[in-house]
């Protein structure tokens, strides 16, 4: 096992750590601030068009996004425990927890494009394009499926770009270039993983449940 | 002796530092040239309206011209102006590190900065766009000109805002010297940190609304279209929850500035270490409460707007905390009339006039008679250029020496400053008389009354250039034939003139141990 590679302005490891766990709260911040404007833009447009707004939330398929919720939280718990396997110098079932991790993500992604395929067969397109919107002129459905794409078409990516790090994090360990010691990278990669999950439980009621006509 | 200029000397050694001081020194060349493109870009709008009519061109190309001024200067100089100079080559040495906390990121910002700037110049060259800096849709969205580039030139530089700003945060977190608590930083580093609070959490916001816009105006999604339901006074907000608090991403440093510069000439304590730095906050909290006063005219309520406007006059109560700080330090000290001082009585003068027609326009009933003429150009370029750029000139003088080991040629600097002042004042007080006899902005015509102030602006605006001229030329003339620089040749107790000068690549010589205060002029100084 290596030592912690220490880099030379640091005085001490544990600052180092300390400065890597800050600088990835503050970048998260940041990225939610990202996510806020479009929240704003929902939360603007639903006040707008209250009853379209049901209307949309109705037509999406609460079963299709409340398994993705499922995965995502199993994600979660994954990568948590790998974490803490990791931490325990424990490497094999770290990786195997990681990469559970990754599949979870790559099976939101599929049931995700599964959903955008069938929204995509009705003649839903963003900003208002296909036939859908031409038996169904109304503005606020509009501003609800373009809403809607935006925001889960924003998660994805980021989901994408978690199960790329997260791939990326299962090599190393299994390169046993991050051992023990550095667990605490592992959980920086979780915590992204989790701020991520945090996003869709926001966007899973805004779009399958809240006034959801059952 | 090796500092960081001669240390490595091949140019991968530049392009691939992670060196904090060598990427400031980058991004200080890089601002200055994106200074002398929008300088260029507003002397020749000042130029255009010499006279009511036609004078230099057409009005497709003034529309063209004043945006591309206000983009350039505002997101390619104004906002990495300090910070992404000085503070990255000063927060460091001031908390006694050796480089930010995260410099591989900081080398980042560089390229993000560059690629960011090549995409708007690409815009810039098949045609550049015409819609203002503010890009308000629906006209954004239907521009047939080359929009694109430049939302997304914007974009890509505002991750370079928002990944310096992150540096610095947790630099400032991490890696202060053994012992300095977070009230003996020096008050540049509170400046530092207040800014970065902003450039962190406001940055994304437009970074969204540029993406979004850009959808519009490239897939036609119409999210901001009345036509379709959309909503063009949600963009405003959007835009302006970013680009307020932006005004106070370019007047935070430019404050921090000042608080450096005036102790060190007045050889005497800042009135209140405190005040200074927690007034730094009450202006950076406030800031995210005030954008609404851009939009009294929009359709906003009576009451919002009497919020909106109380609440951006607290943003003076916060500066004028401040003033009265600088003013009462300077009170009874040994004070030295060096260059950084000069452009600091400009900044309190220009500052504080620009600050009161700012309270005077967030009365919503004056707002609507200024509202979107020249009393607001006036207005926001004496915040912008009047207190920014003249903070940034004097961190320039003031930290020349410690960057450069040389001093600049003092009389020259001290006529270079008084041009700079006279030729801003020239330019721009003529246009609040302008725009409260009615002149709007943005206008290519104008009505012939108002021609003899036209050509007072335009004339100050030559003599402002002229002193910037000249700064340009002796400063890089004592690059070369400067009278060498001693340490600390201002005498300040300021931690980053411990330092050699010019630094070496790690800094200091050996582990720095600073006492405990920046600013006690009433022991003598120990570097």
């Amino acid at each position: 096992m290596h030592a912690p590679p220490l880099q030379h302005h640091f005085p001490d490891i544990e600052q180092q750590r300390h400065a890597a766990k800050l600088g990835t709260w503050i970048f998260l911040s940041s990225e939610l601030l990202f996510f806020n404007a479009l929240f704003a833009i929902y939360a603007f447009y639903r006040v707008k068009y209250p009853e379209m707004f049901q209307v949309g939330v109705s037509h999406n398929m609460k079963w299709l996004g409340t398994i993705n919720t499922a995965i995502l939280i199993l994600g979660s718990v994954c990568i948590a425990s790998a974490v803490n396997f990791l931490r325990l110098a424990r490497r094999g079932p770290a990786i195997f927890l990681t990469l559970v991790t990754c599949l979870c993500g790559i099976g939101y992604i599929t049931i995700k494009s599964i959903e955008y395929g069938f929204h995509f067969d009705e003649g839903i397109y963003p900003g208002g394009a296909g036939h859908f919107f031409v038996e169904h002129p109304e503005h606020g459905l509009k501003a609800f499926f373009t809403t809607y794409f935006l925001l889960t078409g924003l998660h994805m990516i980021h989901v994408a770009i978690a199960v790329a790090i997260l791939g990326w994090m299962a090599w190393w360990v299994h390169r046993d270039r991050i051992g023990p010691w550095g667990a605490y990278r592992l959980g920086l990669v979780a915590l992204y993983w989790h701020f991520v999950d945090t996003i869709w439980l926001f966007l899973w009621p805004m779009f399958y449940l809240m006034g959801a006509r059952t | 002796m090796k500092n960081y200029l001669n240390d490595e000397t091949t140019i991968w050694s530049w392009v691939a530092t992670t060196d904090h001081k060598r990427i400031g020194l980058m991004f200080f060349v890089l601002t200055i040239l994106a200074l002398m493109v929008g300088g260029t870009f507003a002397l020749l709008l000042r130029l255009e309206h010499l006279t009511p009519r036609y004078t230099i061109m057409s009005a497709f190309a003034y529309n063209q011209t004043f945006t591309l001024h206000g983009v350039i200067m505002v997101w390619f100089f104004l906002i990495p102006s300090i910070p992404s100079v000085f503070g990255n080559f000063f927060v460091p040495i001031m908390l006694g590190a050796q480089d930010v906390a995260f410099p591989r990121i900081n080398l980042f910002t560089v390229y993000l900065y560059l690629a960011g700037a090549l995409v708007v110049f690409i815009g810039m060259v098949v045609g550049g766009t015409d819609t203002g800096w503010t890009f308000y849709p629906p006209y954004s969205a239907q521009t047939y000109t080359a929009l694109m580039p430049v939302l997304v030139g914007v974009f890509i530089l505002g991750f370079s805002t928002i990944l310096t700003g992150l540096n610095l945060i947790v630099t400032i977190h991490t890696l202060r010297a053994k012992g300095m608590g977070w009230m003996q930083m020096p008050l540049f580093c509170w400046a530092m940190y207040g800014v970065s609070v902003i450039q962190v959490l406001a940055t994304p916001v437009l970074g969204m609304v540029l993406l979004l816009l850009t959808i519009d105006h490239g897939l036609d999604w119409g999210l901001f279209d009345p036509a379709r339901g959309g909503d063009v006074v949600l963009f405003q907000h959007l835009f302006w929850f970013y680009s307020h608090p932006a005004v106070y991403i370019m007047i935070l440093p430019a404050m921090g500035v000042i608080s450096e510069v005036i102790p060190t000439f007045a050889h005497k304590n800042p009135l209140s270490y405190r005040a200074i730095a927690y007034s730094t906050f009450g202006i950076a909290f406030i800031g995210f409460l005030t954008w609404g006063h851009h939009m009294f005219v929009s359709g906003m309520s009576t009451f919002d707007a009497g919020i909106f406007g109380i609440l951006s006059m607290f943003v003076a109560v916060f500066s004028a905390i401040k003033v009265f700080t600088w003013t009462g330090t300077l009170y009874k000290g040994a004070v030295s009339l060096k260059t950084p001082l000069v452009y600091v009585f400009g900044f309190l003068f220009l500052f504080v006039f620009g600050g009161m027609t700012g309270v005077a326009q967030a009365t919503t009933s004056l707002d609507v008679h200024w509202h979107d003429t020249y009393f607001i150009v006036a207005h926001f370029h004496f915040i912008m250029v009047g207190a920014s750029l003249t903070a940034w000139l004097a961190a320039v003088h003031y930290w020349w020496p410690k960057m450069f080991g040389r001093m600049y040629p003092e009389k020259w600097a001290i006529a270079a400053a008084i041009l700079v002042l006279l030729g801003f004042v020239g330019t721009f007080f003529p246009q609040f008389l302008l725009g409260n006899g009615g002149m709007p902005r943005r206008y290519y015509h104008y009505a012939e009354k108002f021609q003899p102030l036209h050509v007072m602006s335009t004339a100050g605006s030559w003599v402002l250039a002229l002193g910037l001229l000249l700064a340009l030329v002796y400063l890089l003339w004592s690059l070369f034939y400067g009278e060498r620089a001693p340490r600390n040749p201002w005498g300040s107790r300021s931690f980053e003139w411990s330092a050699p000068t010019p630094p070496p690549k790690h800094n200091f010589e050996a582990t720095p141990v600073f006492p405990p205060s920046a600013y006690d002029y009433s022991r003598p100084v120990e570097f």
